[in-house]
């Protein structure tokens, strides 16, 4: 098995111990108290004994009664339901010697993003428990103080056992809008530390990976949710683009100006064949107008050019479902190639001010629509702005570079 | 709630700062994000500071006092600036110390101030 493979094994294997463990202990805490545990254990017998048959049974079976000991000493119940617990266990560990356990990795999934859970915490909660990953690793992916963090995953863990969250799918008319939330949180990992994810610096991958693993696991567990589906197909279109987005040199190159040869072909048609399958539930939704973006984006490398209508017009449909300040954003760049650079900043000029202080993407497109107008004095002032509020020094250089000019050519 | 934003340079930022071709880039980085930060509203004060160099270090020890040239100490990253803002949390303290260009370079320290 190549590091990879294994690697993606054994975050599937933790994943699915912890989900497991935590909807039959209800309490996540104590669940990957008693798994981590199980796992030093077998570090400390597997050498001597040999890697059991059953891996996963076996380690399942040390956890299940670490956890079984934990509620014992913290007398949290009478003697009499500790019993029948064991009982119940014995019964459950005989089964799942014989089968495999069920995966309950999809009632996690909605238990981090349950309403109940404040909406910052879900996604680091997410790859905690699905995925294992550690707080310090969570905490740089989010720019938050790795203490900071650590606490908050504590505190919601803790509401999730003291508020008795329900380890359970949704009912029918409350999967929808719950959904939306699992899916929310999972493109918050997917663009983590970014504002602008389509020119996110290829080098510094984020939690892109995970969350298209994420991504993945949904539609495997809820194959008939398009939405789920267009996610993935918007991730995937994002993730294609990787490798075209810095030049040999290191320079930031601009959507625009990419070799579409760079361009992953595998993931396009992939992300391009699970839009289809999520059109004919003919749902739409946020993820599938946002993939179908960048599904038009995708089509220069067949074309040559860019239907900037189309884009234009997906970005309206979009605005009336969800009218984030990235969205707004969109639209007015695609509405300066459509209709014309005073049109894109005409559409710019509308957004309130407090949503575009901080901003990026807003202050490097009025940058480049005022230098188009013949602004230059204007559109360096806001190609600064734009630099000032970029992580990323490559696009301090490409805005630098592209503004000095500016003067000159004015 | 005020946070210093602590600017700490490698000697190759610190030599690019009058490097005839890396100045305009490195100067132009450090009054864009001062723009930003002023523009955004959040900027209370701040300052740039001359090279480890040109400080010179004090201890009082048992009733004497020693005085050397330079920095308090020798580490590859060395303070360079400062910038104090005015953000409703760590969080955003920690989004504006990102985008502080010696964040790519060196290293950027976010400190809550004491309130006095």
């Amino acid at each position: 098995m190549s590091d990879a493979a294994a690697e993606r094994e054994a975050r599937s294997s933790y994943g699915r111990l912890l989900a497991y463990l935590a909807a039959w202990s209800r309490d996540v805490t104590a669940a990957e108290d008693a798994l981590g545990e199980a796992f030093l254990e077998a570090v400390d017998t597997w050498p001597r004994t040999g890697v059991p048959d059953k891996p996963e049974a076996w380690l399942l079976a040390v956890a299940r009664r670490r956890l079984i000991d934990v509620a014992r000493h913290a007398k949290v119940e009478d003697a009499a339901s500790v019993t029948l617990r064991l009982v119940m266990d014995r019964a459950h560990e005989e089964a799942s010697a014989k089968s495999v356990f069920p995966d309950e990795r999809l009632k996690l999934l909605f238990v981090c993003a349950h309403p109940a859970i404040d909406e910052a915490a879900r996604t680091p909660l997410m790859l905690q428990t699905v995925l294992g990953l550690d707080a310090a690793r969570i905490a740089s992916a989010f720019l938050v103080a790795p203490a900071a963090m650590g606490q908050r995953l504590v505190r919601v863990k803790a509401k999730i056992r003291d508020a008795g969250i329900h380890f359970e799918i949704p009912e029918p008319h409350e999967l929808p809008s719950r959904l939306d939330s699992v899916l929310d949180a999972i493109y918050a990992a997917y663009g983590s530390g970014w504002e602008d994810v389509t020119g996110a610096d290829p080098h510094r991958r984020g939690l892109a990976e995970e969350a298209i693993w994420l991504g993945r696991l949904v539609t495997e567990l809820l194959p008939a949710a398009p939405e789920a589906r267009g996610l993935l197909a918007l991730m995937l279109h994002c993730e294609a683009r990787r490798e075209a987005r810095r030049d040999a040199q290191g320079a930031y190159v601009p959507l625009g100006l990419q070799d579409v040869a760079l361009w992953s072909r595998p993931m396009i048609e992939e992300a391009e064949a699970l839009l289809r399958a999520a059109a004919e539930a003919k749902q739409p939704g946020r993820f599938q107008l946002e993939a179908a973006i960048q599904s038009v984006h995708a089509q220069r490398a067949v074309t040559g050019s860019t239907d900037w209508e189309a884009i234009a017009l997906l970005y309206e449909g979009l605005i009336r479902l969800a009218p984030a300040i990235g969205v707004q954003v969109g639209y007015a760049a695609a509405l300066a190639e459509h209709r014309g650079a005073k049109s894109g900043l005409s559409a710019l000029d509308a957004l309130p001010a407090g949503a575009i202080a901080g901003y990026q993407p807003y202050w490097a497109l009025r940058a480049h629509l005022l230098k188009r107008l013949g602004r230059a004095g204007e559109a360096r002032h806001a190609s600064a702005r734009a630099a000032g509020l970029s992580e990323d020094p490559a696009v301090r250089n490409f805005l630098r570079d592209s503004f000095d000019s500016a003067s000159e050519s004015a | 709630m005020k946070y210093t934003i602590l600017v700490y340079e490698t000697a190759s930022d610190f030599s690019a700062r009058s490097d005839e071709a890396r100045k305009d880039a490195y100067w132009g980085a450090f009054r864009a994000y001062t723009q930003a930060l002023t523009e955004a509203g959040i900027m209370v004060g701040g300052a740039g500071l001359q090279p480890p160099p040109h400080g010179t270090t004090i201890r009082q020890r048992d009733g004497r006092r020693q005085v050397q040239d330079g920095p308090f100490a020798e580490t590859k990253e060395q303070l360079g600036g400062y910038y104090l803002i005015d953000v409703p949390s760590l969080d955003k303290a920690l989004e504006w110390a990102a985008r502080c260009p010696s964040a790519a370079s060196g290293a950027v320290e976010v400190r809550p101030n004491l309130s006095m």
